[in-house]
């Protein structure tokens, strides 16, 4: 079965593509890019007229909390991929941090069969770094890679011993498997639940300084040079982390970076009403922290923006800030938000804002994924880059509806999803 | 005239012409107290919750005697003997007080901003009885209350806070308000608790006593959490003592009719001198007993008069 999508604005970033043409696909994977109308759609089911849209290669965003097993009450792999293709996400890793965590080749495979059967979206399992997260013993990651995992991560527990990150990098260089750690000092944060920036203090909340993330990631810096293996720096949220990375990068470190949305377009200044939808670990900082993300990602320094998708359910949000659990549902809101504050102020083109969301992340987790390359997966999105729309949270496919960006105005319509040639998602108002 | 708000959460909301409206008919209670018989019908009908999920005795008694004085109904209710312990939310637990038709609820909290989750959604108001290292308004009302009697004025005073700043909500609270007042506002404490971002809400931040205290009209003094100390914010009583504690020797630094505050419990020989604690500077009684009538004055500005009175 052929499918042409015909007469768009074709974005595919890994091959430095930003043209107007026909996508077709074949089989589930890319067939080749035209010119527009230089050919004749014969045999094509369906056509797709995509004119005046964007299209390009689905999202690829790593670090999805999808809580199964373990806490579906918040999420499962079908409502999370379901909420994912709605945000024109074709692939998502998923963190270990389920209950019980992935941390073994049974729960891998639990994962992907739930997400070949129940999944509408490519799940790439993440692993624990250390047997139940514990922080004592590493998992066995030549099993886990053959299986399938992409990286290993103890999530929100960081690994504190030096000695034992130490050790993880090493084991997991020599099987060329990414190592994601949480950059937090639990010592510096201690019961800290907001920057500690001016916003903390008047508020009298418990503040978390810079230094928690910064200590924490210089460690690991250090440690991933020498060993000389791949380190993947989680959310960064502080204007020093980034120059710590660029310095990094400049020293030929194998580190890679990633931030959030919230971080991109959010100050410490919306904790006013002590709202429990911007508690989020690690917190969010000062506009000049701000500012230096948005220039981290246009010079390269940080690699990907990444959800950090965090459902949690209502009652656990509707508390006192400090009992609140921490974390945002962002899988829905991810494109628009990038869309908003980073390509329509033109602080990136929106060639490299797609290029921190498919290219970049396929990259770092060595997936083929995230191009639009003859032969590639059929994963494509097609949206509207400047359609204006009011963030719904009761709206969302996810099963929760943490989100401080309820009732924001926006720009970006995602109007189809495909996955393998396969659509996934289709916007309700879009006939096509 | 009452307040044209639901609740009382912090001084920060509040206006110069509030606070000054709650000081006055403090003024009009205090008199009423001083009679032999303690009491008026305002708040007759009323039904006034104290709930407390911090342990507390002195706010919690003032509170009380506040409301049995306007003749409300008063009920405690204390985490400890309540639902809490079964794992009720917050919420659940105040919209089952609310079910039950108060008007009040006094509440104390150990979260910062738990009083605005619960301002926000139940009807009746909520006073603010201290929330996490947030504010505590009837506090810093009462403090500024006692510093009037004495002084008349704020403006062109210097008010002076001493301690663990970080964590205390009574200095948050007295820093909005005397600062709204037109008061010049110093604090002072070890940095490792006093940040020295505090100088953007408008207040000299010092990290000597002998530079905070120098001309002071007032000082107050606030409690040191022994209990709570690990040795990481300072080394020992002994060494705060040295370098934080108001003892007579440096109050000759101040105006000779400085006023020593202190909100209580104190740790005497710590952040304050016996000598100084009961000497001719202090006023930290009339705190106690200011309290009450500026507590009755907010119950009263809140919930009292108006709408359910008759016009007979």
């Amino acid at each position: 079965m052929r499918i042409l999508i015909k007469d768009g604005r074709i974005i595919d970033p890994a091959n430095n593509r930003d043209t107007a043409g026909d996508l077709w696909l074949e089989k589930g994977r890319v067939l080749e890019i035209t010119p527009p109308g230089v050919r004749a759609p014969e045999n094509c089911d369906p056509v797709i007229a995509a004119s005046g849209l964007v299209f390009g290669s689905g999202l690829g965003y790593r670090h999805v909390h999808l809580r199964e097993p373990g806490a579906e009450y918040k999420e499962t792999i079908a409502s999370g991929t379901r909420a994912a293709a709605a945000g024109g996400i074709t692939s998502l890793a998923c963190m270990p941090n389920t209950e019980p965590p992935i941390d073994n080749l049974a729960m891998v495979e639990l994962i992907l069969s739930k997400a070949k059967n129940q999944g509408l979206v490519n799940v790439f399992p993440i692993a624990c770094i250390t047997k139940g997260r514990a922080g004592r013993e590493l998992t066995e990651m030549g099993e886990l890679k053959a299986a399938g995992v992409v990286a290993v991560s103890d999530d929100g527990d960081p690994l504190s011993s030096p000695g034992l990150m130490r050790s993880a990098l090493q084991y997991a260089g020599m099987l060329d498997l990414l190592v994601i750690n949480h950059a937090e000092d639990k010592s510096l944060s201690g019961q800290g639940v907001a920057h500690a920036g001016f916003m903390a203090v008047k508020l009298g909340l418990a503040g978390v300084p810079r230094s928690a993330m910064e200590i924490m990631m210089a460690r690991d810096i250090i440690l991933a040079e020498e060993t000389n293996s791949r380190i993947h720096i989680p959310h960064v949220s502080t204007a020093g982390a980034v120059r710590m990375i660029r310095e990094a990068k400049v020293r030929g470190v194998k580190v890679t970076a990633e931030t959030a949305p919230h971080f991109l377009v959010l100050t410490d200044d919306c904790l006013l009403n002590y709202d429990t939808h911007v508690r989020v670990n690690p917190p969010i900082a000062e506009a000049e922290d701000q500012a230096a993300l948005i220039e981290g990602l246009s010079d390269g320094t940080l690699d990907v923006i990444a959800t950090d998708h965090a459902p949690h359910s209502r009652r656990e949000k509707e508390m006192e800030f400090a009992n609140a659990a921490p974390g945002i549902c962002g899988l829905e809101t991810m494109l628009s938000l990038a869309l908003t504050c980073l390509v329509a102020p033109k602080k990136l083109s929106l060639l490299e804002a797609l290029r921190c969301m498919t290219h970049n992340p396929g990259k770092i987790i060595k997936s083929s994924k995230g191009t639009l390359s003859p032969g590639a997966d059929g994963d494509v999105i097609i949206f509207d880059p400047t359609a204006e729309r009011i963030i719904q949270a009761s709206e969302f496919q996810s099963q929760s509806q943490n989100t401080p960006f309820d009732g924001w105005k926006v720009q970006g319509e995602v109007m189809a999803t495909l996955v393998a040639g396969r659509v996934v998602y289709r916007h309700a108002s879009w006939n096509n | 005239m009452n307040l044209k708000r639901k609740d009382l959460l912090t001084l920060e909301e509040l206006s110069g012409e509030e606070i000054i409206q709650i000081l006055d008919t403090a003024a009009s209670f205090k008199e009423v107290v001083q009679r032999p018989v303690k009491k008026v019908p305002a708040l007759r009908g009323k039904t006034v919750v104290n709930l407390f999920f911090e342990p507390s005795t002195r706010t919690r008694t003032s509170f009380e005697l506040a409301a049995k004085r306007l003749s409300a109904d008063v009920v405690n209710f204390t985490a400890s003997a309540s639902s809490l312990v079964k794992g009720e939310s917050l919420l659940d637990t105040v919209r089952n007080i609310q079910a039950m038709n108060v008007q009040t609820i006094i509440m104390r909290h150990a979260c910062s901003g738990a009083v605005n989750l619960v301002a926000k959604n139940i009807q009746a108001s909520v006073v603010n009885a201290g929330d996490g290292k947030h504010e505590h308004p009837t506090q810093g009302l009462l403090d500024m209350f006692t510093i009037r009697e004495t002084k008349g004025e704020f403006k062109n005073l210097t008010v002076t806070l001493v301690g663990d700043i970080i964590h205390s909500r009574v200095a948050r609270s007295n820093i909005h308000g005397l600062l709204k007042m037109g008061a010049k506002v110093r604090i002072v404490g070890p940095a490792t608790l006093l940040p020295k971002t505090f100088a953007r809400l408008g207040v000299e931040v010092h990290y000597r006593l002998e530079d905070a205290i120098a001309d002071a009209d007032v000082i107050n003094i606030l409690r040191i959490q022994l209990e709570r100390q690990d040795g990481q914010c300072f080394p020992s009583a002994r060494e705060y003592a040295n370098l934080y504690g108001v003892n007579a020797r440096r109050l000759k630094l101040a105006k000779p009719d400085v006023l020593i505050m202190h909100p209580g419990p104190m740790n005497r020989g710590v952040e304050i001198s016996p000598r100084v604690a009961d000497g001719p500077n202090s006023v930290i009684l009339d705190q106690v007993t200011n309290g009450v009538a500026v507590r009755m004055a907010v119950l009263y500005l809140l919930t009292g008069g108006e709408s359910d009175e008759n016009s007979d």
